[in-house]
């Protein structure tokens, strides 16, 4: 008999079965996505999904006979009271004992629910989005390296000496020049001693005299490492992508915007963020509310406290520059801009509002957002097209070779088909 | 449940920790019971501990330790981990293979009265009934199995590579759907050994390669119409017709299938026709099985190698096992196999050694012979489970069980009790019990019976309708389109009455557009 542990075998055997599964299904599991990522609230986004999908697409058919219709004999256990030729209400819903059994295969014409983990999830939710500009416009990458091993080689410091290549060349040399080991010399020496303590044959004295001599003179000649065995790990330097993001949010938070114009903005923030997140290694996010002036705060104050007074836009832009100065260095950091507002600005302001976008922030940005958020039943207005003080401002700034983006969201449905409408593949860049 | 003192010093395990040296020991102290004491005969055993995922991942896969990738696998394992999760089921405890060597799973997290268990019932009830069963011995090839699906495995993987895997899928689709229709049903020139098989289709493989010659591609064809138009018997004997193996048909005989195509539809075949056994004895094996590991737990605890604890630890599992609803419980979905092939076991042992005057009437050659093991063990070797169920199930039995039969006529508003277990139904009850287990009654039969390939091309299938039952229409009609994948014509299928062989339902699919290669 044989026992074999075969728990430590590599584990997810069916995930290629998996991955076919899913790739079969791929039209409803999209579907059923959309569906669930509508519904659910944006914190709990990142989470896996239960979906449930229709049986028709992954149906296996086979020959087999139908459950109605037709004479039908069955043997049953467990009779109490019947006798032959008794009759028996036909139980709903199909025939005797048997109609059970087909229903408890659980497999039937039912829908057909599985659980996505949180990748492949994210994976479809956010699929065929690409980040515009991945690439850092600026080249100045050369700032940050790192090292990578790259083989061995024959100087370097001594931190770096590779003592197993080293002492493999060391051991070879030695063999190709036949440098006597040391048990050797020691088997010779004794031998010598017992020589001379039997005090025979001077002759024989002599000569393991002399052989030994020769033995160790070779192995003085001989280093034990020379410097050509030494071997050192080489490293190279490579220019480091930049694999960091800084990610502005920019809100009005003036008594104009309802909490159902936040609550939009703070789903699309949070679709860029997660988007983000899958994209680099590490992400930080800057939320920065204005009214008439603007403050960096945290996410909780940002989404929820309430403030008063006027609305001046370029003083968020204004906030936001100092803070990509003080701490986002751009040649480090990619950096993504969304902001959110419900199209008010003090008239005043505009003109400054385009200089500082069209001059100081977008060659900062990779990407800059502008998400107008209006409220829902007011929708009949701004659809016939009244454009709004900041949107006819903001307009004149877009070109095509300007990171800037423009949407309208009216309604919570409205998010996600705009979010993947900026990012789709083929809008990148644009 | 007779006490008997244990002795603390002898006992194999102590507690609910397993490991590899008790396992070893049990299985030691196991296999003196079996192999000495009941006789059993069993290919060597392979005990292969995994964890429940790996269990769910063998559930997905038929069981088997490699297989092919294809998404209905990826599905199975979707809803079984979903189930699983949500505690709607629980994992088998043992996977057993039928393979020499015998591969049986055991799960890490049973205890070691459970793993005690796994090991009485698969690496020996199991193994003892492939090894004997002749259904098995005809049909499979314990040795060959492992390497027919390693084998199996990389060809389908490679035409992926090939062919795309689009076009595979497609043909896996269809042979999968047509898996049943798959088997040879009575044995005649056959291959058992998977090796051959293998190596055969290497070698036409590497001929194909070696003799291709674009030019005949450019050869002139012979104008149709020329040769005479033969009789359709003659037409019929040429094709081997009527075949009630489809997958065979198509694979031989399918005009515009490619060479990857036919292999891959052999061997959809070749595994359709190792589980056919164990779907015609899934009552006696399981039977078999779970006497087996009754008579050496109980011989394990009679001789004081496993604790009092231990033993009830193995009752609880072993009567939730054998638990067989009656018909109006709620929990009942249709008669437990291992409930009614371990009854049968027991009446089968208790026939030969303690039989009653009817036994003596009904049984005259078992009853009072003595030496039940070897009565049950000659059943098990000869037996499937139409054939056992109609030679073995006594009247003692079908009176305990209290079983009794139900006639679902349609056209009738009620159903009627047909026979009860008395005098006058005892025979027929039995009868159609064991019918109730006839692969050949359950499956639908279906043949092909017709095609002109100097024609239209039209296949054509009947399916010889008992006691007036269709076939579901929208699997019919679904699986037809996959014959018509694999044939590139038109299919036909005609449910004929066996009675008056009068045409009930006719449903017909037409040739997919631009299929074949």
């Amino acid at each position: 008999m044989n026992i074999i542990d075969r728990r430590l075998n590599p584990q997810g055997k069916s995930l290629a079965n998996r991955q076919r599964f899913l790739r079969r299904a791929k039209e409803q599991v999209v579907k059923a996505v959309r569906d669930a990522s509508g519904k659910r609230g944006i914190q709990d986004i990142e989470n896996g999904e239960k979906v449930t999908i229709s049986a028709g697409g992954v149906r296996e058919p086979s020959f087999h006979r139908a459950s109605s219709g037709g004479v039908r004999d069955y043997v049953v256990p467990g009779n109490k009271e019947y006798v032959e030729g008794d009759t028996i209400q036909r139980p709903d819903g199909g025939g005797g004992g048997r109609g059970n059994e087909g229903s408890a295969d659980g497999d039937g014409e039912d829908d057909f629910r599985f659980v996505l983990s949180r990748e492949e999830f994210l994976d479809i939710f956010l699929e065929d989005l690409e980040l515009p500009d991945l690439v850092k416009q600026k080249v100045k990458q050369s700032e940050s390296h790192s090292l990578v091993r790259a083989g061995y080689s024959s100087s370097g410091s001594p931190a770096n000496l590779n003592l197993v290549r080293t002492m493999r060349n060391s051991l070879s040399r030695r063999m190709a020049l036949k440098r006597p080991r040391r048990a050797e010399i020691q088997e010779m020496e004794d031998l010598l001693r017992e020589a001379e303590e039997s005090g025979e044959d001077a002759e024989q004295i002599q000569m393991l005299r002399e052989q030994l001599e020769k033995f160790v003179l070779r192995s003085r000649r001989i280093p034990f490492i020379d410097p050509i065995d030494v071997r050192y790990n080489r490293f190279e330097s490579v220019p480091k992508p930049i694999a960091q993001a800084v990610m502005f949010c920019l809100m009005d938070v003036s008594g104009s915007m309802t909490e159902h114009m936040k609550d939009l903005a703070k789903r699309f923030f949070m679709l860029l963020f997660l988007f983000l997140k899958r994209r680099y290694r590490a992400v930080d996010i800057v939320f920065i509310r204005h009214t008439h002036e603007a403050k960096e705060v945290d996410e909780e104050t940002f989404f929820y406290s309430a403030e008063t007074g006027g609305t001046v836009v370029s003083t968020a832009l204004e906030e936001m520059q100092k803070v990509v100065q003080e701490r986002y260095p751009a040649e480090e950091w990619n950096i993504y801009a969304a902001q959110a507002s419900d199209g008010d600005n003090m008239s005043s302001d505009n003109a400054k509002s385009v200089g500082l976008l069209r001059d100081a922030i977008l060659p900062l940005c990779q990407y800059f957002a502008y998400i107008e958020v209006a409220a829902e039943h007011n929708m009949g207005l701004s659809a016939l097209g009244r454009e709004t003080e900041l949107w006819r401002t903001y307009k004149q700034v877009q070109s095509p070779d300007r990171p800037l983006a423009m949407r309208r969201v009216r309604s919570r449905r409205e998010i996600f088909p705009v979010f993947r409408e900026l990012f789709s593949r083929e809008k990148a860049g644009a | 449940m007779s006490v008997v003192i244990t002795k603390p010093g002898t006992l194999l395990y102590d507690g609910v920790d397993w490991d590899y040296d008790k396992v070893k020991r049990v299985y030691d102290a196991i296999e003196h019971i079996a192999l000495k004491e009941m006789g059993l005969d069993v290919y060597p055993n392979q005990i292969e501990v995994i964890t429940a995922e790996q269990m769910l991942d063998a559930y997905s896969s038929i069981g088997m330790p490699l297989m092919y990738k294809h998404w209905s696998f990826g599905k199975h394992f979707a809803r079984d981990e979903m189930m699983y999760r949500k505690g709607y089921r629980g994992l088998a405890y043992e996977i057993v293979i039928n393979s020499s060597p015998c591969i049986s799973y055991i799960m890490e997290e049973n205890t070691m009265t459970m793993q005690t268990l796994v090991i009485a019932h698969a690496a020996f009830g199991h193994n003892h009934f492939f090894k004997n069963n002749q259904l098995f011995q005809q049909w499979t090839d314990a040795e060959g199995i492992l390497d027919y699906l390693e084998f199996a495995k990389t060809f389908i993987s490679q035409c992926e590579e090939r062919y795309g895997h689009a076009a595979v899928e497609r043909v896996l689709d269809a042979a999968h759907a047509l898996m049943n229709q798959g088997v040879h049903k009575y044995p005649k020139k056959r291959s058992l050994d998977l090796r051959l098989e293998q190596k055969r289709e290497r070698e036409r493989q590497e001929y194909q390669d070696q003799t291709f010659n674009d030019l005949w591609r450019t050869v002139p064809k012979p104008a149709a119409g020329q040769r005479p138009p033969k009789s359709v018997s003659e037409r019929k004997k040429l094709l081997g017709l009527p075949e009630e193996n489809i997958l065979y048909f198509l694979e031989k005989k399918a005009p515009r299938l490619e060479h990857w195509q036919r292999e891959l539809l052999r061997i959809v075949r070749h595994i359709a026709q190792y589980f056919y056994p164990q779907k015609q004895t899934k009552v006696m094996n399981e039977g078999c099985a779970t006497y087996v590991h009754y008579q050496i737990m109980s011989r394990l605890h009679e001789t004081g190698q496993i604790s009092e604890g231990a033993f009830l630890e193995f009752l609880h599992s072993h009567t939730s096992v054998v638990f067989q609803p009656e018909f109006d419980d709620k929990r009942f979905s249709g008669i437990n196999p291992y409930a009614l092939g371990f009854a049968m076991m027991q009446d089968i042992v208790r026939i030969a050694e303690k039989p009653t005057e009817e036994d003596r009437q009904w049984f005259p050659d078992l009853a009072g012979r003595g030496d039940g093991m070897a009565a049950v063990r000659d059943a098990w070797a000869n037996y499937r489970d139409e054939s056992f169920i109609l030679q073995y199930l006594s009247p003692q039995l079908m009176r305990k069980l209290k079983m009794f039969s139900v006639r679902d006529d349609a056209e009738d508003p009620y159903l009627l009790v047909d026979h009860i277990h008395n005098e006058r139904g005892y025979r027929s009850l039995r009868k159609m019990l064991a019918r109730q287990y006839d692969l050949g009654y359950l499956e639908p039969d279906i043949q092909i019976v017709d095609v002109d390939l100097a024609g239209d091309r039209k296949l054509i299938l009947h399916h010889r309708v008992t006691n007036g039952v269709l076939l579901d229409e929208s699997d019919a009609k679904a699986v037809l389109r996959h014959i018509a994948n694999l044939w590139g014509y038109e299919v036909q299928l005609i449910e004929v009455s066996s009675i008056s062989e009068a045409i009930l339902k006719e449903h017909a699919v037409t040739a997919p557009s631009g299929v074949g290669g």
